[in-house]
């Protein structure tokens, strides 16, 4: 007796007729880097269509600002991309300089950028950690990297007294100047980190498992990336030349010496690797930092942050942060208050390309190729 | 391009070899092991460290040696707005520099420092305890000025460096107020010399007859 | 150095570590006394009936400890027949009883064990401590777990099929313990002498996976299903390389009972070589396929698609709680002691001492050594590597580890008809090298691997 096709069960309501399956990826998930949801349509195990949901950690961060003074939106900004609180703060505060047109003071600027290079490099740590964790290592790689990276959050923290909220740069230097004994910390923890860099790439780079999965899985082209608006290490993954520290030369990143890593595929191996190789060239600045930071003031005296009242105009200032091109748009009309304040995330940037990097590819790889592209809802929803 | 020998799963055991010492390393110091049995042990924290802001009190009185003012700064300041101040007024309605109410509401304070940093009587500071977890948020979670007024010897205590600078400054100033004032003083009794000389000039008269005999 | 001192605050409110987890060995050590003075009380009490034969038979055991089951067991039948004045079919029917009770709570106890190791080995590959305040070294945590599972509501989803629900559970957990009772433990001690004992092995691997579909159907929930479906692909696929992997060792020891196998692996070559069936070659290929693929039977990691929790939360046991869960958890322990217990077996040399000096150590202690050791593998394993993805994992089965499998038989042959000199173990090895070479380039890694090298910007 051959059992025929109508004597299977009944494909239950879920199934729409042509065997599309649609999931929702939902806001409470253990691999969505925060709340952040994605409806994606299957046939079989293949992505059709993708559509990133999110808004769920929107806290109101530029209207809150257009409230506040510019000192005050400070604190605020640490929580945009809450890894990088430090080179949030700096992208505010140059957009702030630009606005009024006040000078830095040389140490200030060292400070600036030894701070930033230290910043990328626990977002990076953190980024290897919650990449792997999400390809199902259980966590070593997340333990590892979270070692290391709390030796820097302890930098951060007997500097600015907090380790993630730093609200430590101020409109024409920083805030507090270095305590004792804090340079010869950094420069143990800038000595030591070349091995736990060695130890991970033992641990990764020639993984069969880690390349099977992650060598021609969320290919982008340079062209694409370039008309999606995509900036930072995932830009430069898929072979673009752009780095905004290289570009734009703000601060004093034109005095060091360092080479920015490209990528030749455009897939989620090379967004790993170029984010390992520009770990080790953020060791080469903090290097040069460490010989070279002069003495001197770290904040003009002269420069108001209470009650600042910038002249009449706009400033759109942009950095490198570890995740792409943060930029701060202001616009005042020398009231306290700016008149218009925006972010210009790029998390939410980069994820605009979600759905074509994922069409394709298997269900498995939606959450790696997310995880490559490195976001934090903090940024993406403000 | 020759391709060179493949040996697969070499990359594994590589792999393997680290998590091996990692974990044979753990036995051995604490490099490989970053955890601590929290609460037998605790950390110490760097004393920059900053959590939720006091208010300092010199000598042994929290109301008398209390530096507030009740200026209000750090009320107007404080981006989420969790300071409430009430100042004293004496009987004629004259404000007194001292605040009667003074609460800090640690459910929004987001601990940015700020009123710190506009302080000019350096009289509220950041204090490093952590461990407030209540069951509730109003009555344990809402600070008033009795819980908030900690003594200098307590700043000194968790931030010697910060509390030394402070005590300076706090003396220079006073120093140079009384410099200030001193001279002030002297410039008024100067005044009133000269004052009194230009009035005794004018009432005596210019003769030498001055024998007063008594 | 970290640290550790107390701030003002805190310092009134420190609380001291609790006992067992303070002084751990005195703790252990109190335990173990319990023990065995309570054991000594029941002894006690049970030689007042018939003076001097439980005595004797403890004593006799701790003379010869190498057949020190075999002994206590015997001893223990013959007090009951002239204490207790059994009849001999109730002496059957305990001596069947002694022995399903001594492997229950033998594999029990490792069992809770095991769960306990992987926390902790994991913990410790992660840098921390594993968990450690239940109990001296957390050796109570099992104890707790176990309280926690079986407090816990049963849900069972609405539509879903109910005697399905309940059954699929049982249905992993009963195969798992039934192919326990096949495996030669020691000298003489094989709970069931079968003469089919490898077929019956995959036999019953195969009803696992009945119980895991089962699950995935019985809940009503289309992500256990696809789950379920996922992980009965992964097991068909892996049972043939694990199939052929023990047909080149039943081939080359002549039948298919593992008592048979363990004794074909006995003595010495040089003297100091033991004659296992890893130490050769075909062998030690065999036995690497054979472990591949006992983790990708277990649902263990890099195998471990099932169970993702990123991508489909728990697969097929997404909806069970509670007391069921645990079913789960303990059938896929056992299962792996189970696969483990016969990898030990088919190459690791059974009970056998692998020196000749080591041979005062009882047979039994042996076997569990070998079995303990492949389990902290597996854990090993477990906490170093990604998962792989469900179409690489079936590449890797079909286009890898099968023809693998042909090789190693061809290699077996080639070893066996050689004779045994030189010439037999280098054909071995190429036959068995050649491919490993040749597939592992084009398939194992699914990309011709490259070894990129990135350039830098010339700015």
């Amino acid at each position: 007796m051959n059992p025929s096709a109508t004597d299977w069960p009944k494909r239950s309501a879920d199934l729409s007729d042509d065997g599309i399956l649609e999931i929702s990826m939902g806001p409470q998930h253990p691999s969505t880097h925060g709340v952040f949801r994605m409806n994606v349509k299957l046939d079989g195990e293949t992505v059709v269509w993708l559509k990133p949901v999110f808004g769920y950690l929107h806290r109101n961060h530029e209207q809150l600002a257009e409230k506040m003074s510019y000192f005050g939106s400070m604190p605020y900004t640490d929580r945009l991309d809450y890894f990088s609180s430090l080179s949030n703060n700096w992208a505010y505060a140059l957009s702030v300089e630009k606005l009024t047109g006040i000078e830095v003071p040389e140490r200030a600027e060292y400070l600036r950028v030894l701070l930033a290079e230290l910043t990328r490099l626990q977002n990076h740590s953190a980024f290897l950690g919650f990449l792997l964790g999400d390809m199902g290592a259980w966590g070593s790689v997340l333990m590892y990297a979270f070692r290391e990276r709390d030796l820097i959050l302890d930098l951060f923290e007997s500097l600015t007294g907090s380790r993630m909220m730093c609200n430590y740069m101020r409109f024409g230097g920083c805030r507090c100047d270095l305590p004792a004994g804090w340079l010869a910390q950094a420069r143990k923890v800038v000595d030591d980190y070349p091995a736990f860099l060695d130890e991970m790439e033992q641990l990764l780079v020639g993984n069969e498992i880690l390349v099977a999965r992650t060598q021609g899985v969320g290919v982008l082209s340079g062209a694409d990336a370039i008309n999606g608006g995509l900036t930072g290490p995932m830009l430069r993954a898929s072979g673009v030349d752009y780095d905004i520290r290289k570009v734009d030369r703000y601060g004093i990143y034109d005095r060091f010496d360092f080479q920015v890593p490209l990528g030749a595929h455009g897939d989620t191996y090379d967004r790993l690797m170029v984010r390992l190789l520009e770990m080790r060239e953020s060791l080469k600045i903090l290097d040069a930092v460490l010989r070279e930071i002069p003495e001197g003031p770290i904040l003009d005296p002269k420069s108001k942050s209470r009650g600042l009242r910038p002249p009449v105009g706009e400033a759109y200032a942009r950095l490198e942060a570890p995740k792409g091109e943060l930029g701060f748009y202001l616009i005042s009309d020398k009231s306290p208050e700016p008149y218009r304040y925006r972010v210009r995330p790029p998390s939410l940037i980069n994820l605009t390309l979600l759905e074509d990097m994922c069409l394709g590819s298997k269900i498995a790889d939606v959450m790696v190729i997310l995880g490559s592209v490195d976001i934090v809802l903090g940024e993406v929803d403000r | 391009m020759k391709q060179p020998l493949i040996l697969p799963g070499l990359g594994i055991l590589k792999g393997m070899a680290v998590t091996a010492r990692n974990m044979i390393g753990s036995y051995y110091g604490r490099k490989r092991l970053h955890t601590i049995s929290y609460p037998e042990e605790r950390l110490a924290l760097p004393e920059n460290s900053r959590n939720f802001p006091f208010l300092v009190y010199d000598g042994d009185d929290p109301e008398g040696g209390l530096r507030c003012t009740a200026c209000r700064m750090c009320e107007k300041e404080c981006p989420p707005q969790v300071i409430y101040i009430k100042p004293e007024r004496d009987e004629n309605g004259k404000l007194t520099k001292h605040p009667t109410v003074f609460d800090i509401d640690l459910n929004a304070c987001m601990s940015c420092q700020i009123c710190v940093e506009v302080c000019p009587f350096e009289s509220i500071k950041m204090d490093s305890a952590f461990e407030y977890a209540a069951y509730e948020h109003f009555e344990s979670l809402v600070l008033h000025k009795s819980d908030l007024a900690k003594s200098n010897t307590y700043y000194h205590g968790i931030k010697p460096t910060e509390a030394t600078a402070v005590d300076a400054n706090l003396e220079a100033e006073r120093q140079r107020k009384a410099e200030a004032a001193a001279k002030k003083e002297a410039a008024l009794k100067a005044k009133q010399a000269a004052a009194a000389a230009n009035a005794a000039a004018k009432e005596t008269p210019p003769t030498s007859d001055t024998d007063a005999s008594d | 150095m970290l640290p550790t001192e107390t701030h003002p605050q805190t310092q009134r409110n420190r609380p001291a570590l609790n006992f067992a987890a303070r002084r751990p060995w005195s703790t252990l050590a109190l335990l173990i006394a319990a023990v065995l003075v309570v054991g000594a009380g029941v002894l006690f009490l049970l030689n007042l009936k018939a003076p001097g034969l439980l005595t004797g038979a403890v004593v006799a055991a701790m003379g010869d400890p190498g057949q020190a089951p075999l002994i206590l067991k015997a001893g223990l039948l013959h007090y009951l027949e002239t204490a207790w004045s059994c009849a001999p079919w109730m002496l059957e029917l305990t001596s069947i009883f002694i022995v399903i009770g001594t492997l229950l709570s033998v594999f029990g106890v490792i069992f809770a064990l095991t769960s306990l190791v992987e926390r902790k080995m994991l913990a410790r590959i992660q840098n921390r401590f594993g968990p450690n305040r239940a109990g001296p070294w957390g050796l109570f945590q099992p104890l707790a777990d176990a309280i926690k599972m079986l407090t816990k509501e049963d849900i069972v989803p609405t539509g879903a099929d109910k005697v399905l629900h309940l059954l699929a559970p049982i249905t992993m957990l009963v195969p798992a313990l039934l192919v326990l009772a096949i495996l030669p433990y020691g000298p003489g001690m094989v709970p069931v002498e079968l003469g089919v004992g490898i077929l019956f092995f995959f036999a019953l691997g195969a009803t696992t996976e009945v119980g895991v579909f089962m699950a995935g159907w019985g809940s009503n929930n289309k992500y256990s299903l696809l789950g379920a479906m996922r992980s009965i692909a992964q097991m068909i696929s892996y049972e043939i390389p694990l199939f052929l992997a023990a047909l080149a060792v039943v081939m080359l020891s002549g039948s298919l009972s593992p008592d048979a196998i363990v004794s074909a692996q006995d003595g010495y070559v040089f003297s100091f070589v033991p004659h296992w069936f890893v130490f050769t070659p075909w062998g030690f290929a065999g036995f690497l396929l054979f472990f591949t693929a006992a983790l990708a039977e277990s649902n263990r990691s890099p195998f471990d698609l099932p169970e993702g929790e990123s991508e489909l939360v728990a697969g097929h046991m997404t909806e069970y709680s509670g007391f069921k869960y645990a079913v789960f958890f303990m059938a896929e322990y056992i299962g792996l002691f189970a696969i483990c217990g016969f990898a030990v077996t088919l190459f690791l040399g059974g009970w056998h001492a692998p020196l000749p000096w080591l041979e005062w150590i009882p047979g039994y202690l042996w076997f569990f050594i070998k079995l303990y050791a492949l389990v902290l593998l597996a854990i090993w394993v477990r906490g170093t590597v990604p998962r792989m993805r469900g179409d690489h994992l079936m590449g890797f089965a079909w286009k890898f580890m099968i023809p693998m499998g042909f090789a190693v038989i061809l290699a077996a042959a080639v070893w066996h008809y050689a004779g045994g000199g030189v010439p037999g173990w280098l054909a071995s090895a190429v036959i068995v090298l050649m491919p490993y070479l040749a597939l592992g380039r084009v398939v194992a890694i699914q990309y011709p691997a490259s070894r990129r090298v990135y350039r830098f910007s010339e700015s």
